[in-house]
């Protein structure tokens, strides 16, 4: 009962390894010419794995074997940034990567589980980025703890919002969330105290004396400095990796799934609808912002322009293509949305353009995504 | 012996229309109670109102000794009054385990510590949550059993009513409100629904019922007691068969002039 045949561990294990050699490949391509046709190369290979069925032995093993495969997902991510250690670009855009899938992870729990559609995602990420900005040029404070209330400012900020969302359902709300997009970023270029439209410097993480912006030299090999930031990163996107997982398979995963729904049902069955609902949108609002905060100490830069409505569209479309409420759809979705158009410099012009194309043909094709979401396992390998 | 609920010149006006009309009812312990009446006539309406998804106009309700006038739903819920509806809503991407357990938010431990740090603990409590499902489901069908934890959107209606019927009575409420069971099935899915209801009643001699039904064959079998609604007034009250041969009642189901 618990044995089905499709869960062996190694189609999991084939599949992350070959991933892996094949963003290394991506990422180390110069040429357009063999960057198009690793892509053409992907597609044919993911389409083809499914024709033959391969992807559902994969799915049976990522069932059975979750924890093992996440460990080994880890490793692989060490790999790649091994491989690239001296790259900054590389380091940078795998960074970049990580702390998109942070912030689409905040999301999720607010579209995904409970149901409350956020449309200003850049905008929580760009408080959590201006609080990195202002505190660590005003202040001495640790950077950790900038980070923090990055996102702690994010969730209370965002809790202005509470009374219109709790009060409107689905469409309503996500009105709301809209146009406090567009008040957040005319606010931010209109204020001089957050340096106008030009933006801001924000200087770099440092801790224990450690300054994150000098690169590494250790016994001859120089890394880069990013090599920090994605370190970093990484341990931050395992943490909430972690806890999404745990909040979606608990009581609590299962009330905001009742209450997105059916509200009405949900609470006759005893569930404070605005409770859940408010812990969902400031649990996620503070993911985002924590991302926002460490990332704008990544890229040491913050300008309104940064933290626009269509900037939130990319986390909803990252979502929408990795399959909504799968944290392992969100991580591949990142990677595919943030690679492809540094990869490909010819469409980078057009890249709003290609994930509205993207999100139109996922919703055609694959409406619940590359990875989409299955049926709650409270526990790897429980009985299904 | 008092009533378990009790309401006093309960009203519902949706702007003209009055739904519930000054209706005084009262359910005893331990009965089983049919709530008939033509469509329109505030059968539905009458469960909205007790169960705090619409509020009262004016007038009392009463449960087991307590106050519940315009109590919010969930407030109902805990009081010990569990409700099914009239369309299947069990949440279809959603495992059958997953739709029986949300029925017993009250008794499943809430706080976000207990759920994201302390997982072995949170573990004992999952399979104990799944030992009381699987032996209540085991009941009704002991093959659906054997797929807790499948969607339950692939299940044909009598599976889907049975577990609607296990999610209501996951938390062992006082009250069962069951709001036309029999809608959407054939003649033989009903009569082995019935025998299911049945079952539960065996089980468990202080759970009290008020089925709203328009099968008359179900409610001449399972009720002890009925109670006639039509203009959200009641015009009868007693045994099917007396109800069933009241003048005033014929003349509300056909429209004798």
């Amino acid at each position: 009962m618990i044995d089905k045949s499709g869960a062996a561990l190694w189609p999991g294990l084939a599949v992350v390894t070959i991933a892996t050699g094949y963003l290394i490949a991506l990422l180390a391509a110069e040429r357009e010419t063999v960057i198009i046709a690793l892509l053409i190369l992907g597609i044919v290979a993911v389409a083809a794995a499914a024709r033959l069925k391969l992807l559902d032995a994969v799915h049976g093993s990522f069932a059975r074997h979750e924890d093992t495969l996440g460990r080994f997902a880890i490793v692989a991510a060490l790999a790649v940034a091994a491989f690239f250690h001296d790259d900054h670009f590389v380091m940078l855009l795998l960074t970049t990567v990580l702390l998109y899938s942070v912030a689409t992870l905040g999301l999720n729990i607010q579209i995904g589980y409970a149901g409350v559609l956020n449309f200003a995602g850049a905008s929580f990420f760009g408080i959590g980025a201006y609080t990195s900005a202002v505190l660590n040029a005003q202040t001495a404070l640790p950077h950790l703890l900038v980070i923090a209330i990055g996102g702690l400012l994010a969730a209370l900020i965002g809790s202005v919002l509470l009374l219109p969302v709790l009060r409107t359902r689905g469409h309503y709300a996500a009105v709301v969330t809209i146009a406090f997009a567009l008040l957040f970023r005319t606010f931010l270029e209109v204020n001089d105290v957050f340096g106008g439209p030009q933006g801001m410097q924000v200087k770099g993480m440092t801790m224990l004396g450690w300054s994150f912006n000098d690169n590494i030299e250790i016994g001859g090999v120089t890394l880069s400095l990013y090599m920090n930031y994605f370190v970093v990163s990484l341990l931050l996107l395992i943490g909430v990796f972690v806890l999404t997982q745990r909040l979606e398979r608990s009581w609590i995963g299962l009330n905001l799934d009742a209450l997105r729904l059916d509200e009405t049902a949900a609470a006759c069955f005893g569930l404070d609808i605005a409770r859940w609902k408010t812990a969902a949108f400031v649990v996620g609002n503070f993911l985002i912002g924590v991302a926002g905060a460490l990332f704008a100490m990544v890229g040491g830069f913050v300008a309104p322009n940064n933290y626009t409505f269509e900037d939130s569209l990319i986390l909803v479309s990252i979502l929408l293509l990795g399959g909504i409420g799968n944290p392992w759809g969100v991580v591949v979705a990142a990677v595919i949305v943030v690679v492809l158009p540094e990869k490909l410099q010819a469409i980078a012009e057009y890249r709003f353009l290609l994930y509205a194309l993207m999100v139109i043909a996922m919703l055609l094709f694959r409406p619940s995504g590359l990875l989409p979401r299955s049926v709650r396992r409270y526990f790897p390998g429980q009985p299904s | 012996m008092t009533a378990l609920l009790e309401t006093g010149k309960l009203c519902k006006r949706f702007g003209g229309v009055v739904a519930l009309d000054e209706l005084d009812m009262a359910v005893a312990r331990n009965e089983i109670l049919g709530l008939i009446g033509p469509n329109g006539s505030g059968k539905t309406t009458f469960f909205n109102v007790v169960t705090g998804i619409y509020s009262t106009d004016a007038g009392r309700v009463r449960f087991d000794g307590a106050d519940i006038t315009n109590a919010a739903a969930r407030a109902v819920y805990r009081a010990g009054i569990f409700r099914t509806f009239q369309r299947s809503r069990l949440s279809l991407p959603l495992s059958i385990f997953d739709n029986i357990m949300i029925g017993d938010h009250k008794r499943l431990d809430q706080r976000l510590w207990f759920n994201l740090m302390r997982r072995r603990a949170f573990k004992r409590e999952f399979e104990q949550a799944c030992g009381r499902a699987r032996a209540l489901i085991e009941v009704f069908e002991p093959a659906l059993a054997e797929r807790m934890f499948e969607p339950v959107a692939g299940l044909p209606m009598i599976d889907r009513r049975r577990i609607e019927i296990c999610r209501a009575l996951i938390s062992e409420p006082k009250l069962l409100l069951l709001d036309e069971p029999s809608a959407g099935m054939t003649h033989d899915e009903t009569a082995e629904l019935m025998n299911d209801i049945f079952l539960v009643r065996e089980r468990n001699k202080n759970l009290t019922i008020v089925i709203v039904e328009h099968e008359m064959g179900v409610i001449e079998r399972i009720t002890d007691r009925c109670v006639v609604l039509n203009f959200g007034r009641k015009i009868a009250e007693g045994r099917y068969r007396d109800v069933a041969a009241d003048a005033q009642v014929q003349e509300a189901y056909l429209g004798v002039a």
